[in-house]
C-alpha cells in the first residue's frame, strides 16, 4: 500500500482538508452573523440609537472583541482564498464541458453556484465594509474616537439603490447559507440519522431568518419607520 | 420509434471531437439504449462508415462498463439504472437525444463515447483492498459482524465503479466512488488493520488523478445506478480527518 505522508501540509492540500477548512470557517462566519444580526437588531428599539450605540461602542472598543475581530478577518480571508482554490481545481477537473447538461435533474442550482454566490457576497462585503467598518476603524485609529454609526446608517439608507444593493446582498446570503450551512456539517463528516433532521431544519430556518432580519434594516430606515 | 441523435464523435484522445447528427428509425420501444446504438452501428458499417465506439459488457447492470451522458444525464433519464438498463420506451417518439462521453480530466476519451477509467483502478490499487493471509478457511463465526454494519457495508459494496458520479458532478469529483470503496472496508472487521492508511492513500491517489473536490451538491447520489448514499462521503470525510489529525 502506498504510504501517504501524514503531515499537516498534506491534510490541508488534500481535497478533503480544503473542504474541512471551508466548513469550519463557514461555521465560524455563521457564528459571527448571529452576533452581527443581534447587535444590529437593537435599532428596532427605535430609541434614537441609544441601545444600538451602547452595544456598538462595546463591540468597537472591548479588547477581547477587538482581538476576536482579527480572527474574524482571518476567517473571511481563509474562507475566500480556500473557496477560490476549490473553484479553480473544480473548474480544471472538467476541461471540456457537456454540450447538453440537465443538471437541474440531479441537484439544486444554488448548491452548484456557491462560487458565484460567494463572489456576489464578496462584492457586497467590500461595499458594506467601506460604508461602515473601514471608515469607523480608520477614524478610531487616526482620531481615537468612534463615528456615529447610527447616524451614518440613517444617512446611507436614504438612497434607494444602496438599499437595493443591501437587499440583494441579503438575497445572495440566503442562497449561500441554504446550501452552506448543511454542507459544512457534511464536509466535517457530521451526517447521522440522529441529527440530520435537526441540521436541516435549523439550517433552513437560519438561512431565512438572518438574511430577512438584515434586509429589513435598510428597508425600515428607508421608509422612515426607524429614525 | 424514431429518434434524432446527436452523438459525440472523436477519433482519439487528442483529436478534436464534435457532435454528429444521426437519424434513426424502426427502433423497438423495448430495446435498451445500447441495442439502439447497435442498430445504428450496423447501419453505419453497412454504409462503410466508422461505427460509434462505446463501452459495454454485461448488459445487465452489474459490470459498470456502459457509460454515456444521455440527454444531459449520466446513464440517461432513468433513475438508478445503467445505460444497458435504460429502455427506449423512456423516450418519446421523435425525441432529439444528445449522447456524450463522461467528461472529466481524469477520464480521458479513448474514442467517441469510450473513456479510460483507469484512474479508478489506480485508486483501488492504492488501498482499496484488504491484505489477508491465505490459508485455511476460518470458522464462519470467528469474526462477528453487527447486522447494521453488514448492511451498510453491503450497500457501499454495491458500487460498480461506473463513474456516473464523476460524470454527473459539476466538479468531476470521485468522492462517491472512493467513499463507497473506503466504507465497505471501514465498516467490517477485516478492514480495520489498514483502515487509516487506506483512507490516506486512496484520497491521495484520487487527488493526484485530477478529480475535483466534493461540494455536496448531491448530483452523484441522484445519478448513481446503485443508489450509493451521500452518507458514505461523510464517512470518508470522518475516516480521512481521523487518519490525518486524530489517529496515532
Ligand atoms: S458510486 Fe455509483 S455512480 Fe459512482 S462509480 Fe459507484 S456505482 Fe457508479
Ligand atoms: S453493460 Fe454492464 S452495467 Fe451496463
Amino acid at each position: 500500500m502506498a504510504t501517504a505522508a501524514k503531515s499537516n501540509s498534506v491534510f490541508f492540500k488534500s481535497s478533503i482538508g480544503k473542504k474541512v477548512v471551508m466548513g469550519l470557517t463557514g461555521l465560524f462566519l455563521i457564528s459571527f452573523l448571529i452576533i452581527h444580526a443581534t447587535i444590529n437588531a437593537m435599532i428596532f428599539y427605535n430609541d434614537g440609537g441609544v441601545t444600538f450605540s451602547h452595544w456598538g461602542h462595546f463591540m468597537g472598543t472591548n479588547p477581547i472583541i477587538r482581538t476576536l475581530e482579527i480572527g474574524l478577518v482571518a476567517g473571511f480571508i481563509l474562507h475566500i482564498v480556500d473557496g477560490l482554490m476549490l473553484w479553480k481545481q473544480n473548474h480544471d477537473a472538467r476541461p471540456t464541458k457537456y454540450a447538453y447538461s440537465n443538471a437541474n435533474a440531479n441537484s439544486k442550482w444554488y448548491s452548484r453556484s456557491m462560487g458565484l454566490l460567494g463572489t456576489l457576497l464578496l462584492i457586497f462585503l467590500v461595499i458594506h465594509t467601506s460604508h461602515f467598518w473601514i471608515p469607523n476603524r480608520a477614524n478610531q485609529f487616526i482620531h481615537g474616537e468612534e463615528l456615529n454609526l447610527y447616524q451614518m446608517m440613517l444617512d446611507i439608507f436614504q438612497v434607494w439603490y444602496i438599499v437595493l444593493i443591501y437587499v440583494l446582498g441579503c438575497v445572495s446570503l440566503f442562497w449561500h447559507l441554504l446550501h452552506g450551512f448543511k454542507s459544512a456539517f457534511q464536509s466535517l463528516g457530521l451526517n447521522h440519522t440522529k441529527y440530520n433532521k435537526t441540521i436541516d431544519i435549523v439550517g433552513t430556518a437560519f438561512s431565512i431568518v438572518v438574511p430577512l432580519l438584515f434586509a429589513s434594516m435598510p428597508l425600515v430606515i428607508f421608509f422612515g419607520l426607524i429614525r | 420509434m424514431k429518434f434524432k441523435l446527436k452523438v459525440w464523435r472523436q477519433a482519439n484522445q487528442n483529436a478534436q471531437g464534435k457532435l454528429v447528427d444521426y437519424d434513426i428509425d424502426g427502433i423497438n420501444a423495448d430495446m435498451s439504449f445500447l441495442e439502439m446504438v447497435d442498430v445504428l452501428n450496423d447501419k453505419l458499417i453497412k454504409k462503410g462508415e466508422d461505427p460509434i465506439a462505446f463501452d459495454h459488457d454485461c448488459r445487465e447492470g452489474i459490470c459498470g462498463m456502459c457509460s454515456m451522458y444521455i440527454s444531459g444525464r449520466a446513464h440517461g433519464p432513468q433513475h438508478a439504472a445503467t445505460t444497458c438498463q435504460l429502455y427506449m420506451r423512456k423516450f418519446k417518439d421523435g425525441d432529439t437525444i444528445y449522447v456524450e462521453p463522461w467528461r472529466a480530466r481524469a477520464f480521458p476519451i479513448v474514442k467517441d463515447l469510450a473513456v479510460d477509467r483507469g484512474a479508478f483502478d489506480r485508486i483501488i490499487a492504492a488501498g482499496g483492498f484488504v491484505s489477508v493471509n491465505t490459508g485455511q478457511a476460518q470458522d464462519a463465526n470467528n469474526l462477528p459482524v453487527e447486522k447494521a454494519f453488514a448492511e451498510k457495508a453491503m450497500d457501499a459494496a454495491a458500487c460498480i465503479g461506473c463513474g456516473a458520479c464523476v460524470a454527473a458532478c459539476k466538479n468531476a469529483s470521485a468522492m462517491l466512488f472512493v467513499s463507497a470503496k473506503v466504507s465497505q472496508m471501514a465498516l467490517l472487521p477485516q478492514g480495520q488493520p489498514e483502515r487509516t492508511r487506506r483512507a490516506l492513500a486512496m484520497v491521495a491517489q484520487m487527488d493526484a488523478e485530477g478529480f475535483g473536490n466534493c461540494t455536496n451538491t448531491g448530483a452523484c447520489e441522484a445519478e448513481c445506478p446503485k443508489e450509493i448514499s451521500l452518507t458514505n462521503i461523510a464517512r470518508l470525510n470522518r475516516e480521512y480527518i481521523n487518519a490525518s489529525v486524530i489517529a496515532e
